[in-house]
């Protein structure tokens, strides 16, 4: 190299500096502006005030955005349909003033948080989020929240203590189907367990609820236990692998997404078709409307309804409006009864997954029990909701 | 062309940087504020690190495959080892450090493809990662978490850094006597070794230098994120060969500019930022950041040509 060309090198680089020094002149000048020009960071930061005021002011100039991390399979696709379809009738009356949705392009969390500070930027108010990492986003929802951002996560939640948490009971939905199973064999069943992919979350809770629930009914047993990856082939070949050692079977637990492919290998096998507890995939439902049409098969089917995406957006709204919501939120599972499922199926185009609508009404209840049981229990929340855990992947993939 | 004009080929990083920076202020007033230019740009602090990595290695005639890999690798002893055991992590990324080093030495020395290496090596990276991180999670050393949030009293904290980090490696590859023998290494290293330099040092060196970048990508990258996992920078390898061809930079011949790579990194990103506030798609980003590359490069071609006339 030579001097010469080194020297206009250098030259380059203090150019350089000098545009940054002048953009940071810029900026200086702006940082008093900008807080002039509506609705700046710096104005949205005094809101977080108004929320310590009693009640609700109206939140239609308030803007909330969506941000997603995935929407690769139907459940997703079903949540980002309902989010559209239940904030658009939002906007148009003017309850706010956008409810925009952005998914990024790869489930990347580093891609998520520019997308999430480039929404700060945007200036909306609030920000709903499908996280895809519990904890990488921590640094991006904190920006936020320091901009005086509303934050609200559901099913893949943050960690962020500054954030909303809204989550399904996954404990729960163990409990219950061992309960319909104590209801339907009285007198004692052999039952199958299904389980989903190891080490989530999801299925860790949702076993244990099992396992929970199993010491209130000596007479129910798990004879056996496979691991179904939440996928229907999974599921299939796990369990025509393990049924020629086993006994009859009464009963099929399983974790959502499953159930087709265990009346698959059950059929295969010319044994007889034990109750398996559905959850809200559409292929699922038609085969348990078909055999009950045939043979009066009976079951019930539990899931977790897309629909939890509108709650954040009610629990935001909500928020802005300066009502003071707990921190931890729990949506209730999603379940259809034997009389529903004809009208249910009819609603499901073939492929989507089943849903359930939350209206504003039902949140504001949501909220309301959240608060009766934040009073009668001083400690905060229930402990899943805290747990660093893999919820978002989990949850993603709780879906076929 | 006399003394000292500045030809408009090297002008070309600052330009298309100042043209994207213009037209996302006109997008969005609110990124012309010290909070807006922090947002804008605080999560590139660790790419353009990464991306002056790259540049070493590009500067000696090679190209690194596993930067994304190393970062993610760092981020990730960062965010469980440096937490829980300080000096068993200083220790562990000190290793790194030296293992890129010998990596050097060994390409150089066997006449291997670094290309083919380094691709191999992020497969090793990648696996030592997930022993260490099997799932994402871990947490930010609270140091690092206040020195990425700081705020200095009048530029934020991503201008600050990024000035910095252009400035240091100005300074250490441009001006530095050792910097001009490293760059003449990928000019002409049968020079250089007629010098009586030693050449498997001198690459060993670059590597070195190499690995300290990618350490600090990692650092950063933990202490903006709060957290880590094994595949969290996975995107950083191509963004930062991107980096430094967008700045200026040139695969032979040891032609390179840290401050233009810099400035490429920063507008990589800022090309997101702008498509985002232009509600275009994110299906279409990464096709957007590849088109923003080769704009450049063509008007880069353009001004070569006429340099060559001239």
């Amino acid at each position: 190299m030579t001097p010469d060309n080194d020297n206009r090198r250098w030259r380059a680089g203090l150019l350089g500096l000098a545009l940054s020094t002048a953009a940071l002149a810029a900026h200086a000048d702006t940082g008093g502006a900008a807080a002039a020009t509506p609705p700046s960071p710096a104005q949205v930061a005094g809101q977080t005030q108004d929320q310590s005021q009693p009640r609700t002011n109206s939140t239609a100039d308030k803007r909330i955005a969506l941000s997603n991390n995935y929407a690769g399979n139907a459940w997703r696709q079903q949540m980002l349909a309902a989010w559209q379809t239940q904030t658009a009738p939002a906007v148009k009356t003017g309850v706010v003033a956008a409810a925009d949705a952005f998914t990024i392009g790869e489930n990347q969390p580093t891609d998520q948080a520019a997308q999430i500070q480039n929404l700060i930027l945007q200036g909306y108010d609030a920000i709903v989020i499908d996280a895809a990492s519990t904890t990488a986003l921590n640094g991006a929802v904190q920006e936020a929240c320091d901009a005086g951002v509303v934050v609200v996560s559901f099913d893949g939640i943050v960690t962020a203590p500054c954030a909303w948490k809204i989550v399904n009971d996954f404990h729960e939905w163990g409990r219950e189907q061992v309960d319909y199973m104590a209801k339907r064999f009285p007198d004692g069943a052999n039952l199958l367990e299904v389980r989903g992919l190891p080490g989530t979350f999801v299925d860790d809770d949702l076993h244990q609820g099992i396992v929970d629930e199993l010491e209130h009914y000596p007479k129910l047993h798990i004879v056996s236990s496979v691991e179904g990856d939440w996928a229907q082939d999974v599921t299939q070949q796990a369990v025509a692998g393990v049924l020629p050692s086993l006994p009859h079977i009464d009963g099929v637990l399983n974790q959502g997404g499953e159930a087709y492919g265990v009346a698959q290998a059950f059929r295969a096998s010319q044994r007889e078709m034990p109750v398996i507890i559905f959850s809200n995939a559409q292929d699922e439902l038609a085969w348990w409307a078909e055999q009950h049409r045939k043979n009066g098969y009976q079951s019930i089917a539990i899931s977790n309804a897309p629909g939890i995406a509108v709650v954040a957006f009610w629990v935001a709204q909500r928020i802005l409006a300066g009502e003071d919501v707990p921190k931890h939120l729990t949506v209730p599972l999603y379940h259809i009864r034997q009389d529903e499922l004809s009208e249910v199926l009819a609603h499901t185009p073939k492929g989507s997954v089943a849903d359930q609508i939350f209206t504003r009404a039902d949140v504001e209840r949501l909220i309301q029990q959240a608060r009766a049981t934040q009073a009668s229990a001083p400690e905060p929340s229930p402990a899943k909701a805290q747990d660093p855990a893999k919820t978002p992947s989990a949850a993603e993939e709780t879906q076929p | 062309m006399t003394r000292h004009s500045i030809s408009p080929r090297k002008l070309l990083p600052l330009i298309s940087f100042s043209v994207l920076l213009i037209a996302t202020f006109a997008l969005q007033e609110r990124a012309m504020s010290y909070l807006g230019l922090n947002l804008l740009f605080n999560l590139t602090i660790p790419i353009a690190l990464a991306t002056i990595g790259q540049l070493l290695i590009i500067m000696v005639n090679d190209i690194d495959l596993s930067v994304g890999a190393f970062v993610s690798l760092v981020a990730c002893v960062v965010s469980t080892l440096l937490v829980q055991h300080p000096w068993l992590g200083w220790l562990a990324l000190a290793g790194l450090v030296l293992a890129y080093a010998a990596l050097g030495a060994l390409i150089h020395r066997f006449e291997l493809p670094a290309i083919v290496v380094t691709l191999g090596m992020s497969f090793i990276w990648g696996g030592l990662a997930l022993v260490i991180m099997p799932a994402p999670g871990g947490t930010s050393p609270e140091w690092l978490r206040a020195l990425m949030t700081v705020k200095p009293p009048l530029a934020p904290m991503a201008v600050v850094a990024a000035l910095l980090i252009a400035a240091a490696a100005h300074l250490l590859i441009m001006r530095s006597g050792i910097g001009t023998v490293l760059r003449g290494l990928g000019g002409n290293s049968r020079s250089v070794a007629r010098a009586g330099w030693r050449l498997s040092g001198l690459y060993a060196l670059t590597y070195g230098l190499a690995g300290v970048f990618g350490v600090l990508a990692g650092l950063t990258l933990v202490g903006l994120y709060t957290s880590s996992g094994a595949s969290v920078a996975s995107s950083y390898t191509l963004l930062s060969i991107a980096g430094v061809i967008l700045g200026g930079g040139e695969f032979i011949g040891g032609r390179v500019s840290p401050i233009g790579a810099v400035l490429g990194a920063l507008t990589l990103s800022l090309a997101g930022s702008l498509l985002a506030f232009m509600h275009i798609s994110p299906d279409w980003q990464i096709g957007a950041q590849g088109a923003v590359l080769i704009l450049v490069l063509a008007a880069r071609l353009l001004f070569t040509r006429r340099e060559a006339l001239l």
